[in-house]
């Protein structure tokens, strides 16, 4: 990054948008260039160099390109603008903001601001002149909607620095200069409220990376109760299309308990972004009663948009969430989808004419996948704050098939696997959440072991592993029922049975265009939870097979009633006292 | 396509393939038209100072001293209100015998719209069908295939869909029609007296595949001069997106591509996406809704063509023989519309979303009893009657041939959860029942 003249180099060939520039100068690997077609600029990335030949590719469309044509190298990374007013944006995967582009339509070499340079920013300031800082460090405060956004050390410094003088409180635009560092070699750093990182390395600056040990409360409950996410964790959502992928993904970022959403539409339908986009400023977060989209930030690169950008996407969306994790926020970063940012990656690698591994796909997926996972996580930082990356993925498998390259892939480094069946997709049991196959490791972590005895019940562990049991042994009679014929087995079969489909029905099953139903407090989880085991246990009396069925299906529909209640209220309880007159018709004192 | 200007011919052909041909030439620019022999080619890959050319209608009898002549542009199509009720080929000159259309030339396959530039689509598309309009509702701005086996009535369906969609206008892009089947919609579209709001691109199966390429993007160009230039409400009618992709795996096979799942090129979910993906509401008012038909090859939906357009698309048709009642439905299980969640229950009565659900569970039911009854087992009293209201279900709303509008579509299936079931046993919301449970 230290010469003084740039690269500059001549199209050599094009192959779609891979295009072979021969350089006059050096190239680095993902060096980024701008190419020259008929006065637009085109920015592409180098992916591969051979000699003197820079093999890059294009964001854009390379219709019309035409060999002999100039491009210029840059001496940097791609990379992401990072300060105040990154919240409630709409940006394309390269960070330009899609608001401040003109017309309705894309056009090429068209790169916009990703901030508003002029914009004036209430600075507090947090440290004081003569204090010793590293990169990451806070210098200041500015109120962005309503978090307190960080002036931090850039990330970039090197080394330890002195505040040599650092602005009182006062207004200031994100461009000024709000502190000047010196180095320990006296060089001095000016440092305004923007700095500029590289997408593709993960921001460091913290002191240690603990195990995830506090439930991230999401309101779905077969997540919350059957296989919760830890803040910090890392979960992916595999699901043939169709079985609800997407609405599982949006009830996360509407309800999960978390200070800010990064959501990263990479290679998915416009359409359910414009959701997002119509939807969220409207919608109030129940925690805090501010509108959702003052806690959103969304990376939009829909299927139609530039293949290149979409890998590009979900890194950008990685570096905004370490920028925000180092404030000490909570960070939610959603990915939909990560298998078409492994297309993306095929694409290029079939263009280069590398050997391919599985299904086509390059034979580093697992590493790239690997190492992108790993940059979530909760971090405790310097100054005794902590702050967190929660990153939940999906996987669209090919054909419905979780043996395929991304999925497997995912499955090595994702400790929360919700699987998403076909079949209970197309028996409308949503969130179609397989509950067998389902897993999340960080129900054997003895530190949430301990918080979720501690913040929702004591022994709150038996009863999920408790209700998981009842649901295979369920699943179990099920095919021996089918296998035999409901006369061909005894009564306990059918018992064993209605018990699990209340679970299923009640605790798994949520509505999530439900007002009340789509959302439940882990508090209410709790109580649910505890009252559907209590009828689990209960010992029925029935003298014939034939009763089981509409007795329990009475159950679960007062059950169902409770679900769409306001917690407590009259009706609630009012279901609640019906359900007890229910059980007492036929418990076995 | 007229060639303007001074051009250069070229006749030096290094290499012919089934599908392309490359010859040395220099500032040509990728994605150009060409003509090799008068045939159109297009300009595929760039590489120093040759070209490689995919030429639409195939290479045989193209000798190594063809003439080549490149045109400076990508595929384009005039534009402007005389497009309507005429008849297209793959390039986008008339088959109808009428006379060429005048307007402006626009690129074909242009930019996509800025995400944040689109409405979400709002406005239900009424079919009469209730296998449509009660559990799969259409929304304008959206896009579905059928995923129908050959032998299925979709071409029908699909013709009765968009006589009664009312919108303003109907373009088709037929891939590998039928002469038959071309003619077909020709006299549908007729007998309705819809002729002046139709505009067809068609490649048959009489002309080559690869020409059908271009098909998607001749259709989508026009649909977006309507739409946006317009805003009138445009519907698109792709068949068959399946004949589409396997020219697309033609063409990558020709040029050395290392292909990926079922023999299909790797970049199988971009290029679908950038069809599927004009479809949309723009603020101002016109939308392009797009309504596909994927074959199937005996039902497979994991096939890399249907599972990559499941991906896309928002939902998906499914048509089946119910030889209970012997007539063609619209299944529920593995139907799907996407969108409907933005319609059902506000534009439409509240308890549209609920009834729906318990409808299609109760059939489930009946599903699963079914299974019981081939098995040999006695079924309970309840599967007798899952079983006689799967038969009204299938018979009264389900089947293609009901045309009636969402509210009686309600009603109906009110009065047979009456008729079959108890409260309980259909478990919807207790407002509901109060309000429609039928009285006797």
């Amino acid at each position: 990054m230290e010469e003084n003249k740039l690269t500059t180099g001549t199209v050599t060939g094009i192959i779609a948008n891979l295009v072979i520039v021969e350089a006059d100068g050096p190239v680095s690997q993902n060096e980024i260039c701008f190419i020259n077609l008929a006065g637009v600029r085109m920015m592409a990335e180098v992916i591969k160099v051979l000699g003197n030949k820079a093999y890059t590719q294009v964001f854009e469309s390379t219709r019309g390109l035409k060999v002999g044509e100039t491009a210029e190298f840059m001496g940097h990374m791609l990379e992401v603008t990072l300060g105040p007013g990154i919240l409630s944006k709409n940006f394309d995967g390269l960070q330009n903001n899609l608001d401040t582009m003109k017309g309705t339509f894309l056009r090429r070499g068209e790169y916009t601001d990703a901030f508003d340079y002029d914009q004036a920013w209430d600075f507090t300031p947090l440290a004081k002149a003569g204090d010793i800082v590293v990169a990451g460090d806070w210098l200041g405060e500015v109120k962005e909607n309503w978090i307190g956004h960080k002036i931090m050390v850039p990330f970039k410094l090197e080394g330890k620095f002195t505040i040599k003088s650092i602005n009182g409180a006062g207004t200031y635009k994100a461009s000024d200069t709000i502190a000047i560092l010196t180095g320990e070699s006296d060089e001095e750093v000016k440092v305004t409220m923007l700095q500029k990182w590289p997408v593709k390395i993960p921001i460091k600056g913290y002191v240690d990376k603990p195990r995830p040990f506090r439930l991230m409360e999401t309101g779905v409950r077969i997540i919350d109760t059957m296989n919760p996410m830890a803040e910090g964790g890392t979960g992916f959502i595999p699901g043939p299309f169709g079985s609800g992928k997407t609405v599982l993904q949006h009830a996360l970022s509407k309800q999960a308990e978390a200070d800010l959403i990064i959501m990263a539409a990479c290679g998915e339908r416009a359409n359910e972004v414009v959701e997002i986009f119509t939807e969220f400023p409207e919608l109030e977060d129940p925690r805090t009663g501010r509108k959702l989209m003052e806690r959103t930030t969304i990376i939009a690169n829909t299927s139609n948009m530039p293949v290149a950008a979409r890998e590009a996407s979900v890194y950008t969306a990685m570096t905004i969430g370490e920028y925000y994790r180092a404030m000490g926020l909570k960070v939610l970063l959603l990915a939909d989808s990560t298998s078409r940012w492994a297309q993306a990656l095929r694409e290029m690698s079939n263009r280069m004419e590398e050997l391919p591994g599985p299904d086509a796909f390059p034979m580093d997926l697992p590493a790239i996948i690997s190492s992108f996972y790993a940059r979530a996580g909760y971090v405790n930082l310097r100054n005794g704050a902590a702050g967190s990356i929660t990153f939940i993925g999906t996987v669209s498998p090919a054909g419905g098939n979780l043996k395929e390259p991304v999925t497997e892939s995912t499955k090595k480094v994702a400790r929360c696997f919700y699987a998403l069946s076909q079949q209970r997709a197309d028996s409308k049991r949503y969130p179609a959440v397989d509950p067998i196959d389902s897993y999340s490791k960080y129900l054997e972590y003895p530190e949430l072991q301990e918080y979720l005895a501690e913040h929702i019940t004591p022994g709150w562990l038996d009863k999920v592993l408790d209700a998981r049991n009842i649901l295979l042994r369920g699943r179990e009679v099920y095919e021996q029922i089918n296998i035999l014929g409901d006369d061909g087995v005894p009564i306990d079969y059918h018992l064993r049975y209605w018990k699990s489909e209340v679970i299923d029905f009640v605790i798994l099953q949520q509505d999530a265009f439900d007002d009340i139903d789509a959302s439940t407090p882990i508090e209410r989880q709790r109580k649910m939870l505890i009252k559907v085991l209590e009828v689990c246990h209960t010992d029925f009396d029935f003298e014939s097979f034939e009763a089981v069925n509409p007795y329990f299906k009475r159950i679960i529909n007062v059950f169902k009633q409770m679900n769409y209640s306001e917690y407590e209220s009259e009706d609630f309880n009012k279901y609640e006292a019906e359900l007890e007159a229910i059980i007492n018709e036929r418990k076995v004192a | 396509m007229q060639t303007s200007g001074f051009k250069k011919i070229y006749t030096k052909v290094t290499q012919i393939t089934k599908a392309t041909c490359s010859i040395q030439a220099t500032g040509i620019g990728y994605d150009e038209l060409a003509t090799v022999n008068g045939r159109l080619a297009q300009v595929v890959k760039i590489q120093g100072n040759i070209v490689t050319l995919q030429i639409f209608s195939g290479t045989e009898g193209i000798p190594n001293n063809a003439e080549v002549i490149f045109t400076g542009k990508p595929p384009a199509l005039h534009v402007s209100d005389e497009l309507a009720g005429r008849f297209f080929d793959a390039y986008g000159d008339p088959i109808d015998g009428g006379p060429d259309v005048q307007g402006e030339l626009r690129e074909i396959g242009g930019p996509s719209v800025n995400p944040v530039r689109r409405k979400q689509p709002s406005e239900l598309i009424a079919t009469g069908i209730a296998g449509i309009d009660l559990n799969n509702t259409l929304v304008t701005g959206q896009k579905i295939p059928f995923f129908a086996d050959p032998d299925q009535p979709f071409n029908q369906v699909m013709a009765m869909v968009a006589l009664r969609a009312k919108a303003d206008k109907i373009i088709l892009g037929g891939m590998g029609l039928t002469n038959d089947d071309y003619l077909y919609y020709k006299q549908v579209f007729d007998n309705a007296g819809a002729l002046d709001r139709i505009i067809s691109f068609v490649n048959t199966t009489e002309n080559p595949p690869v020409e059908r390429l271009l098909v998607p993007d001749m259709a989508l160009t026009a649909a977006e001069y309507f739409a946006f230039d317009k805003k009138q409400t445009v519907l698109v009618l792709l068949t068959d997106m399946t004949l589409y992709a396997d020219a697309l795996s033609i063409v990558s096979n020709r040029m050395d591509q290392i292909p990926s799942k079922d023999s299909m090129p790797g970049s199988l979910y971009s290029d679908l996406a950038k069809i599927y993906e004009k479809a949309v509401q723009f603020p101002e008012g016109g939308s392009i809704t797009i309504i596909a038909v994927t074959t199937l090859s005996g039902g497979d939906i994991t096939h890399a063509i249907p599972d990559n357009t499941g991906y896309i698309t928002e939902g998906q048709l499914f048509l089946r023989r119910d030889s209970d009642i012997g007539k063609v439905i619209v299944d529920p299980f593995r139907s799907l519309s996407r969108l409907k969640q933005l319609v059902i229950g506000t534009q439409t009565r509240a308890d549209h979303p609920q009834v729906m659900n318990a409808a299609v569970r109760l059939y489930a039911d009946a599903a699963n009893a079914k299974t019981k009854l081939e098995n040999g087992f006695d079924l309970t009293d309840y599967d007798e009657r899952t079983l006689a209201f799967a038969k009204d279900y299938s018979n009264d709303l389900l089947a293609i041939d009901v045309n009636i509008d969402t509210t009686a579509m309600l009603d109906k299936a009110w009065e047979l959860f009456g008729k079959h079931f108890t409260k309980a046993e259909v478990g919807i919301k207790q407002e509901f029942v109060d309000q429609y449970w039928p009285k006797d």
